[in-house]
């Protein structure tokens, strides 16, 4: 064996048996259901032979409907990491009261906080964000993909990627105890010396990658790449909330890059950016994350507005209200996100001036926010309202939604901040858009979108529950917060002296037990309507009586969207085309030039997680091996020149004839 | 093979249309000659400026390094981004005024933010507390 420490500590770096986490009994029973469940899936995936089309037609796909698919699939994974952490959180504060420590010391219990924040925000809401817009925005611009077909299949695995780097921390060392935005002094080198910020900067850096180039690859799509006759006010307000939502990822996302920067030199080379001595200034990392991270909060935002404008206006069966005033409302949104950042730090010391200034912008961008809700309304005024599981999710987002927004301009006024920052009342306010705001929008989008996914609908029975359930469950869980915030709790504690507050967690506990069910309910419903997709089948493409583009191609789409590419005359494109009798166009199909698929993409983004896990470990060599072969791949793709292909008119014939027969059955 | 003919209609018309975007020169040898002179220059003279220890002020120093960096930007988006009001149909320009807009204010703010941070937390007498900005 060897016995040289001197080799091993080179080979292997800070990495020994003691970063295996033995002592923690949840991790041990934790990891011996992740490897049981892995063989599980690895041995049906071998036994039913899956292994070469999951490479050919997923990981290796190009198709932006395929891509999108898989993020909303790794958003729905890691959704269920994310509320782990959450329900664990809960049951510690419910019960460490009286001298009960509870059952997660807080050196656990520290990581588990900031994983939670993480991956909801990182590896949850992200990815579904971009997999809708990566899925839809071509199919409502008439688009048979995006600009950059294998910068999309790349992108989504640099997300995949940061994920990956993210759970192996779980199982190998640990994760950061900062908060989700490890603000220094406490994630700089001196209070945070083992590996745990290491592994949540290098995770976001790579996942930053592929968030950043799949926004410069909407921008490009969505400018370059609309049906004829389709000019900017005749766009889906979608598309637009996606547009804008794009400009603000790649105008936002290289400042937390930098500021990552910054800190892994403070961590790994010893400058003093953001250390408390030498002129280094903690201060400026407050402020730079924030310049980043108040936009993202509407990066998230915008699009679900988007997903509720097109459900509310399908389910009440008129023309969205006040399109024009939606368009300017998203647009001024997103120049006001960069003027607000302070709002996060009003307490760090900047004095009346600073703080008023930027109050008073917080509370001005309410206004476009409040636009759209009263948008909204007028357009289910007087219509003809269907209460499917996707209205009532959006139902439900404005009722929340609204108490959310008003919290949120409570926090605004910075004399009230003084007193309610950093307690849990911030927390409820921010769980209650994100929630209330972002995820019953991604429902609500699941629901609407499935059948033109997979061509058949969502159960609505376990859709109703799931609703239910999530609603509840979500007043349940946080209004406790709120009264708590008031009370003047602090967050991210994990024990408690007064007795008198343990109703309250007990009671948010239960919430989070509903909200589980909520969940629960959910993957029953795709399981159900998996299982019953024969009665659920949709085969005119158009469920919903949609307005959109989307909508006019089969479900699911044909890997080319669109045989024709569609001419648009009016916003509601779809719905204009079946007002004037469009005729599906039968005959005088040509070969169709298309993007071929490839491996790069999931190859260099598994060589970067041997270079994050080389840089978090000290294996130089390791670290140096990955990042010379990330620029040689790259370098080799590049004399890649069979790219393309064209599918044979007679395909396209055979398909779209299918089509025809399948909607001559409708009527 | 008998879509060879159609297929070979269609990638023109592909081509055309791939190339219909794209009004910007893609430059010649001698813009990037001058370019990359200009750019060595631009390099040369902070390095110059900071090793050989001109100015006693370092404020002056670091405030010279700062503008030679400005000027070197605009010419990279000049001579090797081929950026000008008309490329792509004005939207380079227009996504040139929105990061300008977008710089402007991360970095105004953060000066004006940091400046008033820097003065009011530290150690400070009750009377200066009383003239915080």
């Amino acid at each position: 064996m060897f016995s040289n420490p001197d080799i091993l500590k080179f080979i292997f770096g800070r990495l020994s048996f003691e970063s295996l986490p033995f002592h923690e009994p949840i991790l041990i029973v934790t990891f011996a259901a992740v490897c049981l469940g892995g063989i599980g899936v690895v041995g049906l995936m071998t036994y039913f032979k899956l292994w070469g089309p999951f490479w050919r037609d997923w990981v290796c796909s190009v198709d932006h409907k395929k891509i999108g698919i898989m993020y909303i699939v790794l958003a729905i994974i890691m959704l269920f990491r994310g509320f782990a952490d959450a329900i664990m959180m809960r049951v510690q504060q419910a019960i460490a009261f009286n001298g009960n420590e509870g059952y997660l010391n807080s050196h656990h219990y520290d990581q588990i906080f900031t994983a939670h924040g993480v991956i909801m925000i990182f590896f949850v809401a992200m990815p579904f964000v971009t997999g809708f817009m990566n899925y839809i925005v071509p199919l409502q611009i008439g688009a048979r993909d995006v600009s950059f077909p294998f910068l999309n299949n790349f992108s989504f695995w640099m997300t995949t990627a940061g994920a990956i780097i993210i759970m192996i921390s779980l199982f190998i060392g640990e994760f950061a105890r900062t908060g989700w935005l490890a603000y220094p002094p406490l994630s700089g080198a001196d209070y945070s010396p083992g590996v745990g910020v290491d592994y949540y900067i290098w995770g976001l850096q790579v996942a930053g990658v592929g968030t950043t180039l799949s926004g410069i690859n909407l921008i490009a799509t969505i400018v370059k790449m609309r049906a004829p006759g389709m000019s900017f006010m005749k766009m889906p307000i979608f598309t637009w909330t996606a547009l804008c939502t794009n400009i603000l990822i790649v105008a936002s996302f290289p400042i937390l890059t930098a500021t990552l920067v910054l800190l892994s030199l403070d961590r790994y080379v010893g400058t003093n950016f953001f250390t408390n001595d030498l002129g280094g200034n903690p201060m400026m990392y407050v402020n730079l994350i924030w310049i980043w991270g108040h936009p993202e909060v509407y990066i998230l935002i915008l699009p679900v507005f988007g997903i509720f404008s097109e459900i509310v206006a399908t389910f009440s069966g008129k023309r969205l209200f006040g399109y024009a005033s939606m368009v300017y409302a998203t647009c001024v949104i997103m120049i006001l996100s960069y003027l607000v950042w302070l709002h996060h730090f009003f307490t760090m010391g900047s004095g009346a001036s600073v703080n008023a200034f930027f109050g008073i912008t917080t509370m001005i961008i309410s206004i476009p926010t409040g636009a759209k809700m009263f948008n909204w309304l007028f357009t289910m005024y007087r219509g003809r309202i269907r209460y499917d599981v996707p209205m009532l999710w959006t139902v439900g987002f404005m009722v929340t939604f609204a108490i959310g927004g008003m919290t949120g301009v409570m926090l605004a006024v910075p004399p009230a901040d003084f007193v309610l920052h950093n307690s849990l009342f911030l927390i409820a306010h921010f769980h209650n858009v994100i929630i209330g705001g972002v995820l019953f929008g991604l429902l609500a989008g699941v629901n609407y979108w499935f059948p033109k996914a997979f061509g058949f609908k969502l159960n609505q029975f376990w859709g109703k529950v799931s609703f239910w359930f999530w609603f509840v469950g979500f007043y349940f869980a946080f209004m406790p917060l709120y009264v708590l915030g008031l009370m003047g709790v602090t967050r991210r504690v994990s024990q408690f002296e007064d007795p008198s507050l343990q109703i309250w967690f007990i009671i948010a506990a239960c919430g989070a037990g509903m909200i589980a069910i909520g969940i629960a309910s959910f993957i029953i419903q795709i399981g159900v309507s998996v299982w019953k997709r024969d009665e659920l089948r949709d085969e005119t493409g158009d469920p919903w009586h949609g307005r959109t583009l989307e909508w006019s191609t089969s479900s699911p789409p044909p890997d080319y969207n669109f045989a024709f590419t569609p001419v648009v005359h009016d916003h509601d494109s779809w719905y204009d085309m079946k007002n004037r009798g469009y005729a599906r166009p039968l005959q005088g199909f040509k070969p169709i030039h298309m993007p071929k698929n490839t491996g790069t993409g999931a190859i260099l983004s598994g060589i970067s997680v041997a270079l994050a896990f080389g840089l978090i470990w000290y294996m130089w060599w390791l670290a140096a091996l990955s990042f010379i072969a990330i620029i040689v791949v790259s370098i080799v793709h590049t004399f890649n020149y069979n790219r393309d292909y064209y599918i044979p008119a007679d395909d396209v014939v055979a398909e779209e004839n299918k089509r025809t027969e399948l909607l001559a059955r409708q009527v | 093979m008998t879509d060879k003919a159609p297929a070979h209609e269609d990638a023109h018309a592909a081509h055309h249309a791939h190339s219909h975007g794209h009004e910007a020169s893609h430059g010649s040898l001698k813009s990037y000659t001058t370019g990359f002179i200009l750019s060595v220059i631009l390099t040369a003279i902070p390095f110059w400026l900071v090793m050989g220890d001109v100015f006693d002020n370092k404020a002056v120093t670091g405030a010279l390094v700062m503008i030679f960096g400005v000027i070197q930007i605009v010419v990279h988006m000049i001579y090797f981004l081929h950026m000008n009001t008309k490329s792509e149909g004005g939207w380079t320009a227009m996504a040139l005024i929105f990061t300008i807009v977008i710089v402007v204010i991360a970095l105004s703010g953060s000066l004006w933010v940091m400046h008033h941070l820097n003065a009011n937390m530290m150690v400070m007498s009750p009377e200066m507390m009383k003239n915080m900005p």
